[in-house]
């Protein structure tokens, strides 16, 4: 029986590859002492860890709170970076640190990383759409962005923050499970459901049938 | 292979962590079974467009107010020297 060519599966492109060059050169200036340089990385990553901080406190607030104790720590610290990873990795660390905090701090009965969780199957027996070649060109970059904001919001917190490392902050397996002390099995079940029901989520809005 | 099997080896096989012969069998599956095919596409879509999207502008008063910490910090690390 012939078979249907299916394009291969490219590995996650590596954080290395997605940092501007120009970062360890940063960073050294910056424990130089040169706060021009300091300055420029938190103008750069300030974004992207406000939206880390959100998406785990799913507060405001809080994630400005988390945002702004992760950089002073950082630039307080920053002497002891060793450079043995990106410093944006290191950031991500403090950063998510910083965040778990404020939420076991404003929820401390419900946030628990360690709860047994079943691999299932029973969200694959419905919804199965295609999607068409870039759904996410249909929408304006905001329009796009609340989409993915609402499903990310709706996930349980436990498969959100497995979901934000890996997939998002393209943390690894092993990273991911060291920072939140969950075991390498944990982590890969949690970001299976997490896939699985933010793909189910955004299938409400991608799928092709919906814009022929 | 069957249809189970490829949601539990979903997550490996998107993230490359397959030995090649399972991931033959995978690809066997993937080309006979439109169901199974449309959920890896997807699930790798949603990776990939999360994976790309940017994040929202800081509002103002939030990056203000990260700016001034800063600032207030390195002040307070001045005075100490």
């Amino acid at each position: 029986m012939s078979t249907r060519n299916v394009e291969p599966v490219k590995p996650h492109s590596l954080p290395s590859q997605v940092v501007k060059e120009d970062e360890p050169v940063l960073v050294a200036a910056a424990k130089g002492g040169d706060l021009n340089a300091f300055d420029t990385l938190v103008t750069r990553y300030e974004r992207k860890i406000f939206r880390l901080a959100q998406n785990i406190t799913q507060n405001k607030e809080d994630a400005e709170d988390a945002m702004q104790e992760a950089f002073l720590k950082a630039f307080e610290h920053l002497g002891e970076f060793e450079g043995n990873s990106r410093f944006y990795t290191w950031l991500v660390r403090i950063a998510v640190n910083q965040a778990l905090m404020k939420l076991r701090k404003r929820r401390p009965n419900q946030v628990s990383l360690d709860e047994e969780i079943d691999t299932g199957e029973e969200m694959l027996t419905r919804e199965i759409e295609d999607w068409g070649p870039s759904p996410e060109e249909r929408y304006k970059q905001n329009e796009l962005g609340e989409i993915l904001n609402e499903a990310i919001r709706d996930l349980d917190p436990s498969f959100r923050i497995v979901f934000q490392l890996r997939d998002i902050e393209e943390l690894s397996t092993e990273e991911t499970a060291e920072l939140l002390g969950l075991s390498i099995p944990a982590v890969k079940s949690r970001l299976l459901r997490a896939r699985l029901k933010l793909r189910q989520k955004l299938n409400r809005s991608f799928r092709r049938s919906d814009h022929l | 292979m069957n249809c189970k099997t490829i949601v539990v080896e979903l997550e490996n096989y998107l993230d490359a962590e397959l030995d090649p012969a399972l991931r033959a069998e995978i690809e066997q599956h993937l080309g006979k079974c439109k169901k199974c095919r449309l959920i890896v596409d997807t699930t790798r879509k949603t990776i990939q467009i999360y994976c790309n999207s940017e994040p929202a502008p800081l509002p103002e008063d939030t990056h203000r107010r990260l700016h001034q910490a800063l600032l207030k910090k390195l002040r307070a690390e001045k005075c100490r020297e």
